[in-house]
């Protein structure tokens, strides 16, 4: 069956749900974005030490989508081919879950997915390591990111990061990430 | 030297560079999409800085969280402290965060573990 992009937005709307947008991932759109869930009962409510990581956490993930989404296929609404990028905040039970998704040429679904259980595979030890080492190195993408953003994820999150890869076309893939804040 | 003053964004901390007084104040957020682009002058301020210095340096981090491209330009900022350090001169590095917050301990932990000047934890009451 081909992926629905409406069906898979819907499954993650489970739980409360404190932020959700699908559009171009913009600069403004984060301090928005950001400024939405400081304003969330949900989270005021939170120890400070939660409070935080989800902010920062949710950062994350939005700079992650804003420094390397691909192009989306021609057939999803015309303005939202640049920069488009899903996101969703929700509160489910004790956790909290940050939900992505965003197209991905096919030609890199492998460097995603080595690098994602790279990441899933390592000790809280060695993503600290590794962590450090990277921070060390000085380098930045084209786009100002600094290759640290799925490492500190893991890293602040304490669980591993849940993906999937769905095809769309024969160019475009779905590229959907969970990531949960308990 | 000029003293830098940048008041705090959404985005970006509150940042006090005097050269006079010899204090470097870091507050607040940091999560620039461009973190270069925003610690490029102050980084070249300290440079500068490193020239000419002249009595001690006091440096004061109270940050509330950052994002991972901020951690590797605040690294930067600790790399030419460093410099100033092994010329001979004080430098401390005060490293402020909230009692429950071990996610700003710790990262307050991984910079003293690459870098080599005098690095104090404060503690602060929520």
């Amino acid at each position: 069956m081909a992926f629905n992009i409406t069906e898979w937005y819907n499954d993650k709307l489970e739980g409360e749900v404190i932020l959700n947008f699908n559009g171009s991932i913009t600069p403004d759109l984060i301090t928005e974005a950001l400024g939405t869930i400081e304003n969330s009962l949900n989270l005021k409510n939170e120890k400070n030490k939660i409070r935080k990581k989800v902010y920062n956490v949710f950062v994350e993930c939005l700079q992650n989508l804003y420094h390397h989404v691909d192009k989306a296929p021609v057939d999803l609404h015309d303005n939202q081919q640049n920069n488009f990028g899903v996101i969703i905040l929700s509160k489910d039970g004790s956790f909290y879950r940050i939900s992505t998704g965003n197209f991905v040429d096919k030609s890199k679904i492998n460097v995603i997915k080595d690098r994602i259980d790279q990441v899933n595979s390592l000790s809280d030890k060695e993503i600290r390591m590794l962590y450090l080492d990277i921070m060390s190195n000085g380098e930045f993408s084209d786009k100002g990111g600094g290759g640290l953003g799925m490492l500190d994820i893991v890293r602040k999150t304490g669980n591993k990061l849940e993906y999937y890869f769905y095809k769309y076309n024969d160019s475009h893939i779905f590229f959907s990430l969970d990531v949960y804040i308990s | 030297m000029e003293t830098i003053v940048r008041e705090g964004t959404p985005k970006t901390p509150y940042v006090r560079l005097d050269g006079e007084k010899g204090i470097i104040e870091i507050k607040g957020r940091s999560i620039p999409e461009n973190s270069i682009e925003f610690y490029k002058p102050l980084i070249d301020w300290l440079e500068e800085y490193s020239s000419d210095v002249n009595n001690d340096t006091a440096v004061n981090v109270q940050l509330e969280y950052f994002n991972t491209s901020s951690s590797k330009c605040i690294l930067d900022i600790f790399k030419k402290l460093e410099s100033i350090f092994k010329k001979g001169q004080k430098v401390e590095v005060n490293w402020y965060y909230e009692e429950d917050d071990e996610d700003m301990f710790e990262a307050g932990e991984d910079y003293q573990s690459i870098i080599n000047i005098p690095f104090k934890m404060i503690e602060m009451e929520e």
